[in-house]
């Protein structure tokens, strides 16, 4: 077990202890832990209130394990694409994603009603299928005869935006004040009201992304060198292109249906893990996944405590918060800066 | 000692009397703690004059302007559970289109009771919110007053003759974005009210609150402007309307025709609607 990812587990488990034990309802240590045991059928003595044990189970817990799973997802998510495209700005949402699934989501705001769908449901998956289709365009024009220009693809991705931004734009023209503000909140992302049942439906997908990614770590070492250096050590470079473009689209694509547009947490946690530990990527892609899911987690935390007992979008905090440190840290390692193929 | 002695009688008879004012409120549901999501919403639960039992609000609950004190929970339509929970309500009065869904199911789940208040854009939902809102808050009797006063000022408003002879077609204003203003189409809260109040809406072409183009406005050729009473002032008054290239060939503005409004009020169909049509009418007719 490497340093740096012992640290990083070790960070991961304190902000999700004080996640859980801090927020607008106060509950006090014994009995949160008197909570936890009587769900698991211990009877630890100490007394609660009905109230408590529901803000504890239905209410903080889903948002932490959400919080885990989607930060987690794009760090990952991240950590690849960046890997892959040697380039440290590379995010997701760079292939198109999350405008993919803005879009989607959108079109559903607006045509949900009419097309009389349970937009609960219906939103989810729409932006999951839009992010989904968004990549798979953007993988399909960067391919030719079975191969796949990175180049091309970045600029596929450039174009695919501005498409979906433009429509976007179209729907946001066609939509009433409400439902603008419902999508402007939902781009800045949230984890606020989600249940078990939600997670259950996104949990397995965003797994699937996340624990194929660690067996990429040496194709993505390999193409540190380069293609063809990676080429001649028998690595099959369209294969991992394929790979990670579709990882990344699956996890983003489920990340974005539950919790919303959350930038910035697959921009920049890749960085600090390879500030803190180099550019390996048998440490770089875990080491993401737990950063991704600390800096969520105590966003999200922020996010509920700043302006209780209203709350506000998580990714307004991750960028407020996250900013600021992540400049400070590029001015500090200005001369020294680890770039995906750099030295 | 003996100043003890002399002040028993009264402390004894102060202890009674709290003990029973304590008897009575188990018995009376004034010790309901109650969060009011909306801003109609909260207007009609200070005009039944159960201010008191509020304990938290929503963003948009900023009349009157002691609404504005209590406790902010968010906006309504994206609430957040424990922040709610925080406040231990027994009770949240829930707008039309407050949520998420999963947010007020999960506070049913905590044992709030969560009561839906109808929505509407027309004199009578103001009736039926005040008639729901009463029910849950336990003022039945409050509440058929509340209703009695809504109903005579709509009487009032049916009374007042009209503008003029043929209903002036007014432009409804409430926002600006850019060069163009965000106005009120037809099937719009807006043009309830302008219809209420006497005046026909100068916007036909288009359903909900759109922007206008200039030359649209020109076309529409209004012969009243009403327009949100803050915007008006952003825009320099009705001196500020007039350079604007569009408003100002308009009959409305030639002849300074603005009526200012209170837009969240206006839009609200909430207690003071048959009001506020009273003096948009009253309006009307001066100009």
């Amino acid at each position: 077990m490497n340093r740096v990812l012992g640290a990083l587990v070790a960070l991961l488990a304190g902000v999700c202890i004080l996640s859980l034990g801090m927020g607008a309802v106060a509950i006090p240590p014994d009995r949160i832990a008197s909570i936890l045991a009587a769900r698991v059928g211990l009877d630890l003595g100490v007394g609660f209130e009905p109230h408590e044990s529901i803000t504890l189970l239905l209410v903080r817990a889903p948002r932490v394990v959400l919080g885990v799973l989607v930060g987690g997802a794009l760090g990952v998510a991240g950590a690849a694409l960046q890997g892959l495209f040697r380039n440290p700005l590379a995010d997701p949402a760079l292939i198109g994603v999350s405008s993919g699934a803005a879009l989607a989501a959108l079109a559903i705001t607006v045509f949900g009603s009419a097309l009389a769908l349970p937009t609960r449901f219906a939103l989810p998956i729409a932006a999951f299928l839009g992010g989904l289709a968004a990549v798979v365009l953007v993988y399909r024009i960067a391919t030719v005869g079975g191969e796949t220009s990175t180049a091309t693809m970045l600029l596929a991705g450039i174009a695919v935006n501005a498409v979906a931004a433009a429509a976007t734009g179209l729907f946001v023209f066609a939509s009433n004040d409400q439902e603008l503000r419902d999508f402007i909140f939902w781009t800045m992302g949230g984890l606020g009201g989600v249940t078990w049942a939600a997670i259950g439906a996104g949990a397995p997908l965003l797994i699937l992304g996340v624990v194929p990614a660690f067996f990429l770590a040496r194709p993505l070492n390999a193409l540190l060198l380069g293609t063809s250096e990676a080429l001649h050590l028998g690595v099959d470079v369209d294969r991992v292109k394929r790979r990670v473009v579709g990882l990344s689209a699956l996890t983003v694509g489920a990340g974005v249906a539950l919790a919303g547009i959350i930038g910035f947490v697959g921009l920049v946690t890749p960085h600090l893990v390879r500030l803190l530990a180099g550019p390996d990527h048998r440490i770089v892609l875990p080491g993401a996944a737990l950063l991704g899911a600390a800096l969520l987690v105590g966003a999200d935390l922020l996010a509920r405590l700043v302006v209780s007992p209203a709350e506000l979008p998580v990714g307004v905090v991750t960028a407020l918060v996250g900013g600021p440190f992540f400049l400070w840290l590029v001015v500090r390692d200005r001369r020294r800066l680890p770039v995906g193929g750099g030295p | 000692m003996r100043s003890t002695l002399r002040f028993a009688p009264g402390l004894a008879l102060a202890i009674a009397l709290s003990a029973l004012a304590t008897a009575v409120s188990a018995q009376a549901p004034s010790t309901l703690r109650v969060v009011s999501l909306g801003g109609s919403t909260t207007e009609t639960v200070f005009a039944l004059g159960a201010e008191g039992l509020l304990v938290g609000v929503d963003q948009s609950s900023i009349y009157p302007a002691a609404a504005e004190a209590l406790p902010d929970v968010g906006y309504y339509r994206t609430l957040g559970t424990e922040g709610i929970l925080s406040l231990a309500p027994d009770l949240v009065l829930a707008a039309e289109g407050s949520g998420p869904p999963a947010v007020l199911a999960q506070l049913r789940a905590a044992g709030v009771t969560v009561v839906a208040v109808p929505g509407g854009e027309h004199p009578r939902a103001a009736i039926d919110k005040v008639r729901i809102v009463a029910a849950a808050l336990g003022r039945a009797s409050d509440g058929e007053v509340l209703e009695a006063s809504i109903q005579a000022d709509l009487e009032r408003l049916a009374a007042m003759p009209m503008p003029s002879g043929v209903a002036p077609r007014a432009l409804f204003v409430w926002g600006r974005g850019g060069q163009t203003m965000q106005v009120a189409g037809s099937a719009t809260g807006a043009q309830a009210m302008l219809e209420l109040a006497g005046a026909a809406n100068a916007i036909q072409g288009f359903e909900g609150y759109r922007p206008l183009t200039p030359e649209a406005v020109v076309a529409a050729a209004p012969e009243v402007i009403v327009i949100d009473a803050d915007l008006l002032d952003r825009l320099g008054g009705v001196a500020g309307l007039a350079s604007d290239p569009a408003l100002a060939v308009t009959p409305a503005v030639q002849a300074g025709r603005v009526v200012p409004i209170d837009v969240l009020g206006f839009l609200g169909f909430g207690p003071r609607t048959a009001e506020l049509a009273i003096d948009l009418r009253r309006a009307l007719a001066e100009r």
